[in-house]
C-alpha cells in the first residue's frame, strides 16, 4: 500500500470530538497498527510491561502480547540489527529509540543496511522499519537528551525523515510511516508531547486539550508523507518549521501581529518542494526556524532549495533562525533555544526592506 | 602524588605480532588440534554450561587415517559425501576462474575462499533449504551447495546486463531471496544481528525455519557482534552464529581480535550461549556442528557459536598479496590440512571413490565453470559498456522516486548524452 497516494480523512461528524495529547496520539496509532496489522511488532528499551519512559506504548504489551510489544537490551546496534533482520523475514518492526540523543550507535545498521537494503538488493529484500525516537530540547535534558539530529537522516539517500507537530498528525504520520515500505525515521518533539509551545519559556504551559489540531479521531487514517500542513496564511513572509518550531514561529507571529505563511514541512524527506516554492514565489520572503545545530542543518538544504528554486522572486535574503553551534546546553537551555528573541530579529531583519 | 608515581612500574602496551612474517621459519608446533574422534557430542538440548570444554577443544572426525572417528561422525551416505566432494571441487574451479577474470580485467575485484570450503558447504548441506542464512562474503559454498545458477554469480560478479542486482553491488555481495541467501553487505558483522532478527521473526510467528549467520573472526571485534550475542541469547532466538576462524583479518592476524587469550567459540560461554569449536578443515565435522546446532535451534533450545579453525590460504581479496604480511610457508605447514583433500582422501579410504574419478570430476567442475563463463561474457563484462540504463541508478532508493531523484535522473540521462553520444543508443534513455 502507498503513503502517497491514499489519504483515509475522517468523515466530519462521524465520531464525537474526541482531544488527546501527542503522547496519546502516538499511543493510538500504535495500538491501531498492531490491531490491523499482524506483523506490525513493537520493541525498545522500556516499550514494554513500563510501557515506555514517556508512556508511548503504555498498555500495548498488556493488550497485544508479549511477542508483539516487547523490551529489548539496551542497544541500539541491536534493536535496528534486529529490525533489519525482521523487516527481511515479512515483519514490520517499529522499534522505539528512548531518546534521538541515543540513536547513534545505531547508525551504521541504519546507514549502511536498513536504508540501502532495497537498492543494493534490487528489491528482493526490503527494510519498511519506522523508528520512533523524542527529539529536540527544552525540557531540561542537557546535552544527551535534548538532540535534534535530523540532517544526520535527510542527508541518507534512501532514508524517509518524519517531524509530526499536532497530536491530529502524529497519529496519522504515524500510521502512514508504518505502512510505507521504506525505513522511516519518525521524530518526536518531545517538548510538545503534553501541549504546543509558544518559546516563552516562563509563560504558563498550555495543554493540548484547547488546541484545534488535539481533536484526534478514532480509528484508522493516514495523512500523506511528503505532504506539508499550511499553518497559517499570510502574505508577508513565508516561514518553514517543523517540530516544536511550528508552535514557536506562530506564536511570534502572533505576537508581532506578522501575517505569515507558515509552512509546517511534516515530513523532511520526502519534502513538498511544491508548497515551499508556491508559498516563498508568492511572499518573496522566506524565514527557516529550526531547533538543531546551524551548520549542515537541515536549513541549509531549505535555504539553498529555495535560492535555487526562488532566487528571482526573492525580495530579501533567505534568513535561517537556528540552535547555536554548541552542544544542547544544560543550565543555558534558554539561552540556546530558538525563541521568540532570535525568530522576531530574523523577521524584522527580512522585513526591513 | 608525584613521589607516589614515581615508585609504580612503567606501564607496557602488549601489541600483538603473528607467529611469523614474510621469510620467516613457521612453526605451528604450539597449536593443540587434539585427536580425531576424542571430543564428546553432548545431546542437542544440553544446558551451555555443560559443555564449556567444546569451546576450547576441537571438534574433529577425519583422522590422520583418513577415517572417521568418535561421536561426532555425522555417518553421511557415500552419495552425500560425494555430492559434498563434489560442491567443494566447484567451488574452488569457480574461484580458480574468477580470480583469473579479474586479472584479466573481466571485473573490479574477487575473494576466493580456498581452504574454507568445508565450511560453508557443509552448512548449505546440513541446513534446510528454506533455513535463512545471513552471510559474509566468503560463504559462495553455500549458494553453490544450494544450487544457485554459477551464470547467475557470474553475471553478478561481471555487474553485467544480466547481473540481477542491476550492476549495483561490488562483484560476490550476492543476493537471492529465491534460495534464502540474504544480500551481502560489505559492512562487517552488521549482519549478525539482522540473523538474529530474523530467527526471533520466525519464532514470534511460530514458523519453523532457523537463521545461520557467518562472520570472520576479525570481524567478531565489531559492536554489531556483541550486540548479535546478547539478542540471541536474551530472546533464546533459533539461530547458528558461525565464526570463520581463518587466521588473518586482511593483513591482521586474528590476535587483534582477541585470538591469544582465549578461543573465539569461548565467546559463547559469557552469554550462555552454546559454544563449538571445531576443525575448519575437516567437512564432517563442520557438517555435524552445523547439524547439532540446527537440531538445537529448531527443537528451540537456544542459539549457538561456532567456530570453524580454518586458514584463508589465499590472500583476503584481488586486491591485496599476503605475501607482504605473512609467511607463505604457513599454508603448506598449516596442521589441519586442506579440506577438499581429507574429504576426497576419505572417500578413497572407504573404498567409495579414487583419483581416476577425482580427476575427471575436476575436469567436469572445470569445464562447467568454463562454460558458464563464456555464456555470462555474452551479457558483457564490467568497464565495457554501460550494460544498465541510467535510470536504474535512482529505481529502488525509494518504493517510488521522489521529486529530486526524478531531477537528477533527468540530469544523468543528458550527461550520458554527452559523455556516451554514440554508445549503446537504446540503453540510458531515461524511463
Amino acid at each position: 500500500m502507498n503513503a502517497q497516494t491514499e489519504t483515509t480523512k475522517p468523515q466530519a461528524g462521524e465520531t464525537e470530538e474526541r482531544r488527546i495529547n501527542m503522547i496519546e496520539a502516538i499511543n493510538d496509532a500504535l495500538d491501531i497498527m498492531l490491531e490491523r496489522d499482524p506483523d506490525t511488532i513493537v520493541m525498545g528499551e522500556d516499550v514494554g510491561y513500563f510501557g515506555g519512559v514517556f508512556r508511548a506504548t503504555a498498555g500495548l504489551q498488556e493488550k497485544h502480547g508479549k511477542t508483539r510489544v516487547f523490551d529489548t537490551p539496551i542497544s541500539e546496534c541491536g534493536i535496528i540489527g534486529v529490525a533489519v533482520g525482521m523487516g527481511a523475514y515479512g515483519l514490520r518492526p517499529i522499534p522505539e529509540i528512548q531518546f534521538a540523543d541515543y540513536i547513534y550507535p545505531g547508525l551504521d545498521q541504519l546507514i549502511s543496511e536498513a536504508a540501502r537494503l532495497r537498492y543494493r538488493s534490487a528489491t528482493d529484500y526490503i527494510s519498511p522499519m519506522t523508528v520512533r525516537s523524542p527529539f529536540g530540547g527544552g525540557i531540561f535534558g542537557g546535552q544527551t537528551h535534548s538532540q535534534s539530529p535530523e540532517a544526520i537522516f535527510t542527508h541518507v539517500a534512501g532514508l524517509k525523515t518524519v517531524i509530526p507537530a499536532t497530536p491530529y498528525d502524529a497519529k496519522g504520520l504515524l500510521i502512514a510511516s508504518i505502512e510505507d515500505n521504506d525505513p522511516v525515521i519518525f521524530f518526536e518533539p518531545k517538548r510538545i508531547y503534553n501541549g504546543p509551545f509558544s518559546g516563552f519559556y516562563d509563560k504558563p504551559v498550555e495543554p493540548w486539550k484547547k488546541h484545534k489540531d488535539s481533536v484526534v479521531p478514532e480509528g484508522y487514517y493516514k495523512i500523506p508523507l511528503g505532504k506539508a500542513r499550511h499553518v497559517t496564511e499570510g502574505e508577508q513572509l513565508t516561514v518553514l518549521a517543523y517540530g516544536t518550531m511550528v508552535h514557536v514561529a506562530e506564536a511570534v507571529c502572533a505576537d508581532k501581529g506578522i501575517e505569515a505563511d507558515i509552512l509546517d514541512l511534516r515530513t523532511l524527506m520526502p519534502l513538498d518542494i511544491e508548497a515551499i516554492e508556491t508559498s516563498v514565489k508568492r511572499t518573496g520572503r522566506c524565514l527557516i526556524v529550526h531547533e538543531a545545530t546551524r551548520t549542515s542543518g537541515f536549513g541549509a538544504e531549505l535555504s539553498a532549495l529555495v535560492t535555487e528554486r526562488c532566487f528571482y522572486h526573492l525580495e530579501a535574503p533567505v534568513e535561517r533562525v537556528t540552535g547555536f553551534d554548541t552542544p544542547y546546553p544544560h543550565s543555558l537551555e534558554w539561552a540556546y533555544f530558538p525563541g521568540p528573541v532570535r525568530i522576531g530579529e530574523a523577521i524584522d531583519k527580512i522585513l526591513k526592506d | 602524588m608525584a613521589e607516589q608515581a614515581s615508585n609504580r612500574p612503567a606501564l607496557a602496551l602488549h601489541v600483538p605480532e603473528p607467529r611469523s612474517r614474510p621469510g620467516d621459519p613457521v612453526n605451528f608446533s604450539d597449536v593443540d588440534i587434539g585427536e580425531p574422534g576424542k571430543m564428546p557430542r553432548p545431546d542437542e538440548g544440553c544446558d551451555p554450561g555443560e559443555m564449556k570444554d567444546l569451546a576450547y577443544g576441537l571438534v574433529r572426525v577425519l583422522g590422520d587415517d583418513n577415517k572417521a572417528h568418535g561421536a561426532w561422525d555425522p555417518k553421511l551416505s557415500p552419495d552425500t559425501l560425494r555430492e559434498m566432494l563434489g560442491h567443494m571441487a566447484m567451488v574452488r574451479a569457480f574461484d580458480e576462474r574468477m580470480f583469473r577474470g579479474q586479472r584479466q580485467g573481466k571485473t573490479s575485484f574477487y575473494m576466493k575462499c580456498t581452504g574454507e570450503e568445508a565450511t560453508s558447504v557443509s552448512a548449505g548441506m546440513a541446513l534446510a533449504s528454506d533455513d535463512m542464512v545471513f552471510p559474509s562474503y566468503r560463504q559462495q559454498g553455500i549458494l553453490i551447495a544450494r544450487g544457485y545458477p554459477l551464470i547467475e554469480m557470474i553475471n553478478q560478479i561481471y555487474s553485467n546486463k544480466g547481473d540481477k542486482l542491476k550492476g549495483r553491488q561490488l562483484p560476490i555481495m550476492y543476493s537471492s531471496r529465491e534460495h534464502s541467501f540474504f544480500s551481502i553487505s560489505g559492512n562487517l558483522a552488521t549482519q549478525t544481528p539482522q540473523a538474529v532478527g530474523w530467527a526471533m521473526a520466525s519464532a514470534i510467528k511460530g514458523d519453523s525455519r532457523i537463521a545461520a549467520t557467518w562472520v570472520g573472526e576479525g570481524s567478531t571485534a565489531e559492536g554489531d557482534f556483541h550486540s548479535a550475542c546478547t539478542f540471541a541469547t536474551v530472546y533464546n532466538a533459533p539461530v547458528i552464529l558461525n565464526v570463520i576462524n581463518n587466521q588473518w583479518a586482511i593483513s591482521s592476524f586474528s590476535g587483534f581480535a582477541g585470538s591469544e587469550r582465549t578461543t573465539f567459540a569461548a565467546r559463547a560461554l559469557g552469554y550462555g550461549l552454546a559454544g563449538l569449536r571445531v576443525d575448519g578443515n575437516d567437512a564432517l565435522a563442520c557438517y555435524a556442528a552445523q547439524q547439532w546446532a540446527a537440531n538445537r535451534a529448531r527443537a528451540n533450545q537456544g542459539p549457538t557459536l561456532i567456530e570453524y579453525f580454518t586458514y584463508r590460504a589465499e590472500g583476503h581479496s584481488t586486491s591485496d598479496d599476503p605475501s607482504g604480511y605473512r609467511s607463505a610457508q604457513e599454508r603448506e605447514e598449516w596442521p589441519l590440512g586442506d579440506p577438499v583433500m581429507r574429504l576426497k582422501n576419505h572417500l578413497i579410504a572407504i573404498g567409495e571413490w579414487d583419483e581416476e574419478r577425482q580427476e575427471a570430476m575436476d575436469l567436469k567442475c572445470a569445464e562447467e565453470v568454463k562454460a558458464a563463463t563464456k555464456e555470462a561474457e555474452k551479457n558483457g563484462i564490467l568497464g565495457h559498456g554501460l550494460h544498465h540504463p541510467f535510470h536504474t541508478m535512482f529505481e529502488d532508493v525509494f518504493e517510488e522516486l521522489p521529486w529530486h531523484l526524478e531531477e537528477q535522473a533527468a540530469q544523468a540521462t543528458r550527461e550520458r548524452q554527452i559523455k556516451w553520444p554514440d554508445k549503446h543508443p537504446k540503453d540510458g534513455a531515461g524511463k
